[in-house]
């Protein structure tokens, strides 16, 4: 006989507010399974978690129902809980009165009727559970990184610190990401490539750590601790083993139109190239739609003067499968395309640049050698307006959200402006400055007040070109509330941030969530911002959303501590949430085989006659098998029949 | 309100439809909570009861819920390709493509069984979806009379 504890909570004022829960309890207590129901303040406290633990003592309780928030918020909380008092973890069951009945329910006494229902419903579902015992499996201790930028190079580096071994798949021929294009970095103005590449060198060393480039992720198998990933190599027509890097093919080949990445467009490159001087691994990539050789079969230059006979044309890329215990996702972003745009040109107005082109035309490693020249006549810029939101919080064309960064770098492009060209103005139009993070404000201060930026607040209308080779720049001071006209040389556009072409597909593959902008989604906003809702799965850096480097930085280490405290482990507990087959009404017809995407059930012998059998490590809990079974010789843990028809039948 | 009604005298049309809401618990029990997170209001007549995929709801659940008198029921999973289990959202719509068949067969309106996508993303989709599909049951007539004569009502 089910002796039921029912424990509902205010959640301060959170249900409280909306739900009587005195009165539910008090009408919940009088159920024949129901042995002991109160209220309290916030249950997930301590003294409210050691009340569920004193009423189990002192009522001889067998089974507990927590009415409160969302049980993916806190049913691990009372798992625990019970299990600390000798009660099976899985006999427990929790109604979402907050998400889900509170906080979405106008009038009080609908909301009281709901709740006092959703409460009944697991009362009497909680008498159906049995108890159940979670399942011992293998742990594969290798984690696979995705992502070569500095988020995924900090974990890449952490998890190897730790000893155990990395494979850094990135999708480019090299490591580095964004921060290798960035000429200096807020709020220090040190030099963004002297931080990294001491980093993108230790990572190709690290004895640890195997490094995948020209590389993705194509499918991903498994659960946590025992992945299959399968990493495609694109053809690239150079052997990385036998390459030295003297870069003598990318002297030689005739193609030299090839817009270059690196430079954001603004240079043009060989169709073999290794992608910048820095680059981890300097071995080039033959671009095959430009290649003389793959497309017209004539050239060859590159093969001929390679002195360590590594070009190979006939390279179609490669397949391998790698297994894995953990996978941390650092793919990055993207700069948004300031197409839409077209009155500040749509991208066709040659001095019209974006923030990341800014970052080259200041570098040293960049295609004017660091000396700052616009690019339609290669002239000094006298006058340069910053224009900040070029897509962020603008929900009608580009993107709701704040893009974080763009209110510091455009602070910092306005001094390295200056430094560039003393005698130059520099002018920053923007809506609001955002500027939290340590030395932030500092930082922007120092631009206004020490190195004479003029910030205008407004948001720009319109970019006219001239005839003079100007361009005017309509904005406005809204602060003195007036139209402004500036004349500059050169305008530079803070292009939004956004998810990395192909997230969406990526996370189909990985099997995570993303949000309506096509960010990964973390497992909760404030409590697990580095994990994923898939186990195993962790997240670092912008594509989770917008962030700056040190931000990215601490959520690689952050990712790379998640998967250590996993990998320290010897075995994994997996959820007893497993199918198994009633082999004495099971017909053998093995239709739920079909269905399953574990390739979990197999063909088995039962008094003589063939039955399904499923493999309890396989097999992910989804369920299909047992809603596919003819004869209901499948149970699913957790979601038997039984159970799901006592919580939707009153 | 105390759950859906089993008696037999019930008017034509009730004041709110009762709906059970099946919701796989990857994408759309989570985009249930954040309706409630993001403070949605919807009918307070839906119950969310969540399976781990929409791929584990069987059609004999949506039966049962009929014979056991609510008014719409209303199935969720992934987006197609977002299914944390692969494919089991297309199990699922193709299972309860022929269980709309069925209802027809046995005298339900089958526009009484609702499937859609709702995302972690998408509480205000959640809530709206509840919002309009107990508008559109308001619209049809009782389940109760075709069940009784079908033989089907408990």
């Amino acid at each position: 006989m089910a002796r039921v504890g029912v424990f509902v909570c205010h959640c301060g004022v959170n249900i409280a507010a909306k739900v009587d829960v005195a009165k539910v309890a008090e009408e919940v207590g009088k159920l024949p399974e129901v042995a002991f129901a109160r209220d309290y303040k916030f249950m997930c406290s301590s003294p409210g978690q050691n009340l569920v633990k004193e009423a189990i003592k002192e009522h001889g309780l067998n089974r507990v129902v927590v009415a409160a928030c969302s049980p993916k918020m806190h049913l691990p909380t009372f798992q625990k809980a019970i299990a600390a008092e000798g009660l099976n973890p899985y006999l427990i069951s929790m109604a979402n009165i907050r998400e889900q009945c509170s906080w979405v329910t106008e009038d009080p006494e609908e909301a009281t009727a709901k709740a006092l229902d959703l409460v009944t419903r697991q009362v009497k579902r909680v008498a159906h559970q049995d108890p159940l015992e979670d399942i011992d499996v293998e742990l594969n201790k290798t984690a696979i990184v995705v992502g070569g930028g500095i988020a995924g190079i900090q974990a890449a580096l952490d998890i190897a610190d730790g000893d155990r071994k990395v494979v850094l798949v990135e999708k480019s021929p090299s490591l580095g990401g964004k921060m290798a294009q960035l000429d200096e970095t807020f709020p220090t103005l040190d030099c963004s490539q002297c931080i990294l590449t001491p980093k993108m060198v230790e990572a190709a060393k690290h004895p640890n750590i195997e490094i995948r480039v020209n590389s993705e992720v194509a499918t991903l198998d498994g659960y946590v601790g025992n992945f299959d990933v399968t990493i495609r190599r694109r053809a690239t027509c150079v052997d990385e083993e036998r390459c030295i890097g003297c870069g003598l093919c990318q002297e030689k080949c005739p193609v030299k139109n090839v817009p270059d990445e690196f430079n954001a467009g603004l240079a043009n490159r060989p169709a073999i190239a290794i992608p910048f001087p820095q680059a981890v691994p300097a071995v080039p990539v033959i671009d095959r739609e430009r290649c003389l050789k793959l497309t017209k079969d004539k050239c060859g230059a590159c093969a001929k003067v390679c002195p360590a006979d590594a070009i190979d044309y006939s390279d179609e890329g490669s397949e391998e499968t790698v297994k894995a215990g953990a996978i941390v996702v650092a793919t990055g972003y993207r700069e948004m395309d300031p197409a839409v745009y077209t009155e500040y040109g749509g991208g066709t107005l040659p001095d019209v640049i974006t923030g990341l082109q800014f970052e080259r035309l200041v570098s040293s490693t960049g295609p004017t050698g660091g000396h700052l020249k616009r690019p339609s006549d290669g002239k000094e810029p006298k006058t340069v307006v910053f224009t900040q939101c070029v897509g962020s919080r603008d929900p009608s064309r580009g993107h709701e959200y704040c893009s974080g960064i763009c209110c510091m770098y455009t602070a910092k492009h306005a001094m390295l402006y200056r430094h560039h060209v003393p005698d130059g103005k520099a002018y920053v139009s923007y809506i609001d400055i955002r500027s939290p993070g340590k030395s932030y404000e500092q930082f922007v201060r120092r631009a206004i007040e020490e190195e004479d930026v003029r910030y205008l607040r407004g948001r720009v209308g319109r970019i006219m070109r001239l005839k003079s080779g100007k361009y005017r720049v309509f904005t406005e001071d809204s602060l003195v509330g007036r139209p402004v006209a500036i004349d500059a040389d050169m305008v530079v556009l803070a292009s939004a941030v956004e998810p990395q072409a192909g997230a969406v597909e990526l996370a189909q593959t990985l099997g995570i969530a993303y949000d309506a902008d096509g960010f990964y989604s973390e497992a909760h906003p404030k409590l697990k911002p580095v994990e994923t809702a898939t186990a195993g799965v962790f997240l670092a850096g912008a594509c989770q959303g917008p962030k700056d480097i040190p931000a990215s930085v601490q959520q690689g280490s952050a990712a790379a501590s998640k998967v250590l405290s996993l990998f320290a482990r010897d075995t994994l507990k997996k959820s007893p949430q497993v199918a198994k087959v009633d082999p004495t009404a099971c017909t053998g017809c093995l239709t739920c085989s079909y269905v399953c995407h574990y390739s979990a059930i197999e063909q088995s012998e039962f008094a003589g006659r063939q039955v399904a059998e499923v493999v309890a490590g396989k097999c992910q809990g989804c369920g299909a098998c047992a809603a596919t079974c003819k004869n209901k010789a499948i149970a699913l843990a957790q979601f038997s029949d039984d159970e799901v028809f006592e919580e939707m039948l009153r | 309100m105390t759950g859906p009604s089993r008696d037999g005298e019930t008017p034509k049309m009730k004041e709110e439809p009762k709906i059970l809401g099946l919701l796989c618990r990857w994408c759309s029990y989570a985009g249930a909570d954040l309706a409630g997170t993001s403070r949605f209001i919807y009918p307070p007549n839906v119950r969310i009861v969540q399976v781990p995929c929409s791929g584990r709801v069987d059609p004999v659940m949506i039966f049962k819920a009929f014979t056991e008198g609510y008014d719409g029921v209303l199935v969720s999973g992934c987006h197609p390709g977002d299914c944390h289990y692969g494919t089991g959202n297309c199990h699922a719509r193709r299972k309860l493509a022929v269980a709309r068949r069925l209802l027809e067969t046995v005298g339900v309106d089958p526009d009484r069984m609702h499937f859609t996508w709702v995302s972690a993303a998408e509480g205000r989709k959640f809530a709206e979806v509840c919002a309009k599909f107990t508008e559109r049951l308001k619209t049809l007539a009782g389940t109760e009379k075709t069940l009784a004569r079908t033989g089907l009502a408990s």
